[in-house]
């Protein structure tokens, strides 16, 4: 019988050559990546080995990444020492693949993996932070765990007892037009699909405008499958894969590319077509409340923030510091922007954009997650309002149950900045 | 198995920013999370950080519980206080954290109860012991039954590590 992009990947990997949907296998981990909750994996794969008479030791320090990302600089005295610590258990365990707080290295991990050619198609990728479902975009079966499992991960190099799951195919025909971004479409889907809908399930993306989009495109859509609450989304390698990897991550040789078998079975499919789509906005306080700016247009805003695994690419620093230039942020409304890595920001600084969008009004900030989970900077005020091309909205999300976030693509966030309030990208000039 | 009151009762998607909010996630250990196990609901979590919730009482919601952050805190909250929680469907992330630090939880598509209503669950049933109704459970998850026997996952990896080594 046929087998999805999955199981394809799932069978190669464990040297099989079929595993069905519901077949419960060890899978070997190619890479794990933690950031600052790596403090937490520490305390419980040290636990694992108490009173075994072993030595707490990693599997492969070469398959572990640790990303410092949701709170940089160290924003109090416990995150510092917790940093601490890890920094220490890295000198111990010999983990090279550490990107510390420094301008020459860091960044989100869902970007430093991708910039750093860390994540290859076919590979197994699991993070212990639920956004790991963002390396799909390569073509890597990746998804989110919690600290527990990963100290499991750490000791063993095996994800235990995982159960092969079943695919929903995403079929995206045409292109989308002026204006519209994959931000937009990974919105519109996560609407059709509801916030459960896709639990359990991999989103397999396909079709002309995937086909058609950029690493940096794919990479958003596959961010946000979690908010559908799907395990993992992923875009079969393509060229552009090829082309991202040797370009842009610096990845020499063959990659292991392949597809799904066209027969393959999908639990459901889903067409969208992108020629019609026009910006979506996900309201408060689920991801998948999502409508068309037409109905919330309008909305006055208290903060826009710009940045995020989701959307802190150059691309998209692009789009707004070219809509900024030579205008002002509207007056009564604060805007952040968090480029998603150094290497980001020093693009984003050779290219003039930071200097258009300070000179415009906004407040260019450390490359991290900043406000987006509400740990580090930029908190809403009571009752206030903001727009944000982050990844969730839930209650209390920015630092404050009693503010709203509106979520966004980077157009519509430049777009409302000058206005001030919600604003469709497509009507400014 | 136990019985108690439904001490909280919640809707659909509960996302883990409600169990456990972002900014204390630099607490880590279990032992230090319980305190701001649902700090945005002050009136329940200062019962909880009162002792007023007695262990065995049962949290109840909706569809997707647990929904968004892999924080691990999110369970390891609620498993301080020994509570229950019931609902309808979990997330993925929720559901498999819950089951590796020991959280006792309970997949119950139908449920039907109200804040106070006494609750007993006996052999793959939970009954409302006010209104009389009986709702089935459904199994957790085949591939993580080893774990729930052993007590957690750290357990069974110890001793998992031992079995490959001998």
């Amino acid at each position: 019988m046929g087998m999805t992009y999955t199981q394809k990947l799932l069978a190669r990997a464990c040297g099989r050559d079929q595993v069905d949907v519901g077949d419960i296998l060890e899978l070997p981990v190619h890479l794990a990546m933690s950031h600052e909750n790596a403090a937490l994996v520490i305390n419980q794969f040290n636990d694992i080995f108490t009173g075994t008479g072993t030595q707490p030791v990693v599997w492969d320090p070469e398959r572990i990444a640790i990303i410092f990302d949701h709170r940089v600089p160290a924003e109090s005295s416990k995150t510092a020492t917790n940093q601490k610590k890890i920094r220490e258990f890295v000198a111990l365990q010999g983990i090279e693949k550490f990107h510390d707080v420094r301008g020459d290295e860091g960044g989100i991990c869902h970007q430093i993996l991708p910039e750093n050619g860390y994540v290859r198609p076919g590979q197994i990728v699991v993070g212990s932070d639920s956004h790991t479902t963002t390396h799909g975009a390569l073509g890597a079966f990746a998804f989110g765990i919690g600290a527990t499992e990963m100290a499991a991960v750490w000791a063993l190099g095996s994800l235990l007892n995982v159960e092969v799951p079943g695919s929903i195919k995403v079929v995206v025909k045409g292109q989308l037009s002026n204006g519209v971004y994959p931000k937009d479409l990974i919105l519109k889907l996560i609407g059709l699909l509801s916030a459960e809908g896709a639990n359990y399930k991999v989103i397999e993306f396909h079709g002309e405008a995937i086909r058609d989009m950029s690493t940096s495109g794919r990479l958003v859509l596959c961010n946000m499958a979690v908010e559908a609450g799907a395990t993992a989304g992923v875009v079969p390698p393509d060229a552009e894969t090829r082309r991202y990897l040797r370009d842009e991550a610096g990845v020499p040789g063959e990659l292991d590319m392949f597809g799904p078998d066209p027969d393959a079975r999908y639990e459901r499919v889903v067409e969208i077509n992108a020629d019609e789509l026009d910006p979506q906005i996900a309201c408060p306080h689920t991801v998948d409340n999502v409508k068309s700016i037409s109905q919330v247009k309008g909305k006055k805003l208290d903060q826009i923030v710009v940045g995020s695994c989701t959307n802190g690419r150059i691309d998209d620093i692009e789009i707004v510091a070219r809509t900024l230039r030579g205008k002002h942020v509207a007056k009564g409304t604060r805007m952040l922007v968090f480029p998603a890595s150094w290497r980001i920001y020093t693009e984003a600084l050779k290219n003039g954009y930071i200097t258009d969008m300070v000179l415009a009004g906004a407040v260019v900030c450390n490359p991290g997650c900043g406000p987006c989970l509400g740990v580090h900077q930029g908190a809403l005020g009571d009752n206030e309002t903001a727009l944000a091309t982050t990844n969730r909205n839930f209650k209390g999300r920015m630092g404050n149950p009693g503010a709203e976030v509106f979520l966004c693509s980077p157009a519509v966030a430049a777009a409302s900045a000058l206005s001030g309030v919600i604003s469709d990208p497509r009507e400014v000039h | 198995m136990n019985a108690g009151k439904v001490v909280l009762k919640l809707g659909n998607d509960i996302s883990t920013d409600i169990i456990y909010p972002g900014r204390y996630m630099a607490t880590v250990l279990p032992t230090e999370t319980p305190k701001f196990a649902f700090a945005d609901d002050a009136e329940f979590n200062r019962a909880l950080n009162e002792n007023k919730v007695p262990a065995g009482s049962f949290i109840l919601a909706g569809l997707n519980f647990g929904c968004g952050s892999s924080r691990e805190q999110a369970a390891s909250c609620i498993k301080g206080y020994e509570l229950t929680v019931i609902a309808r469907n979990f997330a993925r992330i929720f559901l498999q954290n819950s089951i590796n630090v020991g959280l006792k939880m309970i997949i119950c598509p139908d449920i039907e109860a109200s804040e106070g209503d006494e609750l007993e669950v006996r052999a793959g049933e939970v009954h409302n012991l006010t209104t009389g109704k009986s709702f089935a459970i459904q199994p957790l998850p085949k591939a993580r039954q080893a774990i729930i026997d052993a007590g957690g996952l750290i357990p069974y990896v110890r001793k998992l590590l031992l079995d490959r080594a001998a």
